[in-house]
């Protein structure tokens, strides 16, 4: 099943950032959204995920469905790696982290504490809950903060593994991934500033 | 659930969890009360209740701000969010996990506390009873008060006194069943009117709290 956005409206802090916003995504496909700081990237993938209520428009395919990763990655310092991911496979109903950990490399580091892990171990980590989840659509927001270059190539390396058995991606990012995904310049969706006439609305 | 729960039980107990410190507190409050009061135990012995039940109300006070807070600053607040577990039942298991690691050792201590302010014999039974049946109203009503003041910095001035009225009317039943009780007299009323309150809380509670967060997730 697809992820259709129809013409979306978003708002961050009341105000609206994106309007138009209009996409089909299919199994097997990548969307990379791309667009200058503060156009609202963030704020149209919390939409999407169901953190926040569009504007306008819609957002068809998505409930239930939705692996929303975020740049904080969630992580609870006191745990180890596997307690980490252990805990994330289970909230979703999945049984082994063994291949997610292998995907990222952290089997090695599977007993440290997260909270001694390097930004891009921390990061690797968040990633790898990705997998663990078990759904079909990967809502990522600058998911390659911190990664080296070989790392930036597991993370290439796992979309395309998720996309091949028929999942989807939307994703954030600045960096080539060198994935065969189409892009979509969130420039032209800016919102014209709008004239607030519902002044209780900035605070719901 | 169990998952969140157990994950929750174990960040209390590891370094920087924060356990403990509400007993601390309670521990901190009933030993100096005698010092202020002065050594007048027949004094001593008819506020006792009510220092013990106060007590125990200001350590849950302490360690609400870290309820939520914590899991809002590392991201993971969002993510469960967006998890398959409603964020009635997140919440829910949120109090369970601070009932268990902040309400239950108060229970388990307030006895022996007692014996420092000269409590009368028959009041430990009710004091246990009437404290085990309040506490979980605490938690859950500071998960509340936690989930309103989520995101903000320093939070904890707002949240104590948003959640201070509310926390009144389990105050004053759990305190008069305990002085009842310790006086040798009926205690059904208020401790029927306490489990009233906190069935009441424990079952419409985590709507608000769920509401609010996800506005204030937004």
């Amino acid at each position: 099943m697809s992820l259709n956005v129809s013409d979306l409206c978003i708002a961050r802090g009341g105000l609206p950032v994106l309007e138009g916003v209009s996409f089909i995504l299919r199994p097997g496909g990548a969307l990379i959204l791309r667009g200058p700081n503060g156009i609202g990237k963030t704020t149209l993938l919390r939409s999407i995920a169901g953190l926040q209520p569009p504007l306008g428009g819609e957002v068809r395919g998505g409930e239930d469905r939705i692996a929303y990763s975020a740049h904080s990655d969630g992580l609870k310092s006191a745990l180890t790696v596997t307690e980490n991911l252990q805990f994330w496979a289970s909230v979703f109903g999945t049984r082994s982290i063994e291949a997610a950990l292998a995907a990222y490399d952290l089997t090695a580091l599977h007993d440290r504490p997260a909270g001694t892990l390097s930004a891009g171990q921390k990061r690797r980590l968040g990633l790898s809950r990705m997998l663990v989840t078990g759904r079909p659509i990967w809502v990522m927001d600058e998911p390659t903060v911190s990664l080296d270059q070989a790392s930036v190539a597991l993370f290439a390396a796992a979309v395309q593994a998720h996309l091949a058995s028929g999942g989807l991606a939307l994703i954030a990012t600045h960096i080539d991934l060198g994935l065969a995904a189409d892009v979509l310049d969130l420039g032209p969706y800016r919102a014209k500033p709008l004239a607030l006439d519902d002044f209780d609305g900035a605070f719901l | 659930m169990m998952a969140l729960l157990i994950r929750d039980l174990r960040l209390a107990v590891r370094a920087g969890g924060g356990f403990g410190l509400g007993l601390a507190f309670f521990l901190i409050v009933t030993v100096l009360v005698p010092f202020a009061v002065g050594p007048q135990s027949d004094l001593l012995a008819r506020i006792a209740p009510g220092v013990l039940w106060l007590g125990a109300l200001l350590s849950c006070l302490l360690s609400l701000d870290r309820l939520l807070a914590l899991d809002w600053e590392d991201g993971s607040l969002d993510l469960l969010a967006t998890a398959p577990l409603p964020l009635e039942a997140v919440i829910s298991i949120k109090a369970l996990a601070h009932w268990i690691t902040t309400g239950l050792p108060l229970v388990l201590a307030a006895p022996l506390l007692g014996v420092l302010l000269n409590l009368p014999l028959d009041g430990y039974r009710w004091l246990v009873v009437s404290l085990l049946l309040g506490t979980p109203a605490l938690s859950v009503i500071g998960t509340f008060g936690a989930a309103l003041t989520v995101g903000l910095k320093r939070g904890g001035l707002l949240l104590s006194l948003l959640v201070m009225p509310l926390y009144v009317p389990t105050l004053i039943f759990g305190a008069e069943a305990a002085r009842r009780g310790a006086m040798g007299m009926g205690v059904e009323t208020p401790l029927l009117m306490l489990a009233g309150i906190s069935a009441g809380v424990i079952a419409l509670m985590p709507f608000a709290s769920a509401a609010v967060l996800r506005i204030n997730l937004r």
